[in-house]
């Protein structure tokens, strides 16, 4: 033992830091066991699970009405888009189709879901690698889509709103008049950080070349989102595979060329402008006249009735009890359902025997495949490279440690 | 969709005549189930033949039926951006009996597979780390398992006078409930109190 420390010197000995729980590049509960190799990062091996809450044990012991809220919570910075695939499932294996009207108000808030993601990620991106600006910035703009959650659902995050079988309540008219002037003055704030940042030498000069992925390497560790399309693959499930109305809707898919953290910096901000894009389309619809109408399924037996209605009639009464209860059953059988989450593709896998429960229900949350490969992306980085890495990755501990 | 699907399960089932046990296509989705030994042939496959190229690895996840002989399903769902669709594999395996690792073919098997060890105690063969994911450091069991019970078995909290976290025995002042709402008039397999003769 002796011998070797002699002969490898002491300045060439390895030595191992850690890297959070509670470091704010860190991105929420992540422990990155380092191997350094003086600056240079040999190993990684990162430690999650600090924020294990076993949602998917919970989960088989909830009705899936009660279970909606669990979504919310997996990636809290995008809540509802958890929530549509939750109820793209559910909706599948019984055989409900949502109303047009409920389908546009979804895609409405999935799109709001993105721009709250991808303001926090490019912002933060920004404070990982030393700019304190643009946060403050972004979280202007975040604050005042967070006041439109909360105006459709009562809550900032926590939203609880998506039904299986559509939305819960429809939107005012006045909120989605305020949605729609909003779209008209957020690509001004964007631009506005758009010229702190895209050019900036420091950020570009910490971004550019670092954790380059190749279209191999995104298809062998299972990326999705835009770390395939910061590396030049045209691939996003709403356009490959069209769920809701998102194949009426017109929009552009931004790819990167390089895989670097920087193409995938631009790629954020432009796919920020395609949502609001999506979002004046879909403001527009929503407000002509004869678009008006349901916002969830008209089925006594799996959403429940309006109150109006249960003023009235008895059998409501006994639907709304049933279902508040009991709650929905759903045909046995298994399905994978999954949405394009700001992330990449966050699926829900459900195993149903047919109760008022989910059997097994399994979230694949797309941070959690690109996460297993930090160790692959950080070899031969610096260390400060890292925080630019998990910056890039867009990992929010929610879905990973579910 | 689905007869695009029908083709592919025929044209999987046929390749891989020996491996393949069954294979169904329902809510539009393919799934094929297969024997635990040939996994790694049947994923290369997919992912090498040119009609399959299911070249990303979406997810391995365990599911568990305590009835059953082989308690555990392992699921793997992949997708194939070339041709743009998607299969589920399936295959039994119990508590013993082990999978062997497709960590060679997708590397972010490794994840996954830890994983599914972690929280269903489901065995990999030739992984290189098989080491708990999620869980504490520590922790005994495997919490996904349906006898496993919701509050787990300790808790941890912060003891003043020792100064550090200190595990102990789940105590509960109330049993976990769990409701049974299930109509009676709909499928429940009890009887209800009182109603026992009411079978003659």
């Amino acid at each position: 033992m002796a011998d070797d420390m002699i002969e490898t010197g002491e300045s060439e000995r390895n030595f191992t830091i850690n890297f959070g729980p509670q470091h704010p590049a860190a991105h929420g509960v992540l422990r990155l066991v380092l191997e350094l190799d003086g600056e240079v990062v040999e190993r990684v091996d990162p430690h999650i699970g600090l924020l294990h809450r076993g949602t998917e044990k919970l989960l088989e012991h909830k009705t899936y009405l009660q279970g909606i809220g669990y979504f919310d919570r997996l990636d809290y910075v995008a809540p509802m888009n958890q929530e549509h695939a939750f109820c793209m499932a559910a909706e599948r294996l019984a055989g409900i189709t949502v109303p047009r009207r409920g389908q546009f108000v979804r895609v409405l808030y999935c799109e709001i879901g993105r721009v709250l993601n991808h303001l926090l990620n490019v912002t933060t991106q920004a404070m990982d690698v030393g700019a304190l600006t643009p946060p403050l910035w972004g979280f202007e703009e975040r604050e005042k889509l967070m006041v439109f959650y909360e105006r459709a659902c009562g809550a900032r995050m926590h939203a609880h709103y998506f039904r299986p079988g559509g939305v819960h309540q429809d939107l005012p008219p006045e909120l989605i008049q305020d949605i729609r002037a909003w779209c008209d003055s957020f690509p001004k704030a964007l631009d506005d950080i758009d010229s702190l940042l895209t050019e900036n030498r420091i950020f570009k000069q910490r971004n550019a070349d670092i954790g380059i992925v190749s279209k191999e390497e995104a298809l062998e560790w299972g990326f999705s989102g835009v770390m395939v399309r910061g590396s030049g693959m045209a691939w996003d499930l709403r356009r490959a595979q069209p769920y809701e109305v998102y194949d009426e809707l017109e929009f552009n898919i931004p790819v990167g060329k390089n895989g670097d953290c920087y193409d995938r910096y631009l790629c954020r901000m432009e796919e920020m402008r395609e949502s609001v894009k999506i979002m004046i389309q879909c403001c527009d619809w929503l407000m002509k006249p004869e678009n008006q109408g349901e916002v969830l399924a008209v089925d006594s037996k799996f959403s429940p009735p309006r109150r109006a209605e249960m003023k009235q009639s008895m059998e409501a009464l006994i639907h709304h009890f049933k279902l508040y209860t009991e709650g929905v059953h759903v045909d046995a059988g298994e399905v994978y359902a999954c949405v394009e989450a700001p992330k990449g593709e966050f699926g829900v896998y459900l195993v149903s025997d047919g109760s008022n429960k989910p059997y097994r229900l399994k979230i694949r949350a797309p941070g959690f495949a690109h996460l297993a490969a930090m160790d692959h992306l950080n070899r031969g980085h610096m260390l400060a490279d890292v925080s630019a890495i998990i910056g890039s990755l867009d990992v929010v501990f929610g879905e990973i440690d579910r | 969709m689905s007869e695009a699907l029908k083709t592919l399960g025929e044209h999987i089932a046929g390749a891989q005549e020996t491996a393949v046990t069954g294979w169904s296509v329902t809510l539009g989705e393919l799934t094929i189930e297969i024997h635990r030994d040939r996994v790694l042939e049947v994923i290369r496959f997919l992912r090498d033949d040119p009609a399959c190229r299911f070249t990303s690895l979406i997810d391995i996840c365990g599911v568990d039926y305590p009835e059953r002989a082989e308690r555990f399903d392992v699921v793997y769902h992949l997708l194939s951006m070339q041709h743009n669709h998607r299969i589920r594999v399936k295959l039994d395996t119990d508590e013993e009996s082990p999978v062997d690792s497709i960590i060679e073919l997708f590397p972010v098997a490794n994840w996954f597979e830890r994983e599914a060890f972690d929280m269903y105690g489901i065995v990999f063969n030739n992984h290189p780390d098989l080491r708990r994911l999620l869980t504490d450091y520590g922790f005994e069991g495997h919490p996904l398992r349906k006898d496993f019970p919701l509050t787990g078995f300790v808790e941890v909290r912060w003891d003043e006078e020792e100064k550090r976290v200190v595990y102990e025995p789940v105590e509960l002042v109330q049993e976990y409930r769990d409701f049974d709402f299930m109509s009676p008039w709909e499928g429940a397999k009890y009887i209800i109190p009182g109603d026992e003769k009411a079978e003659g």
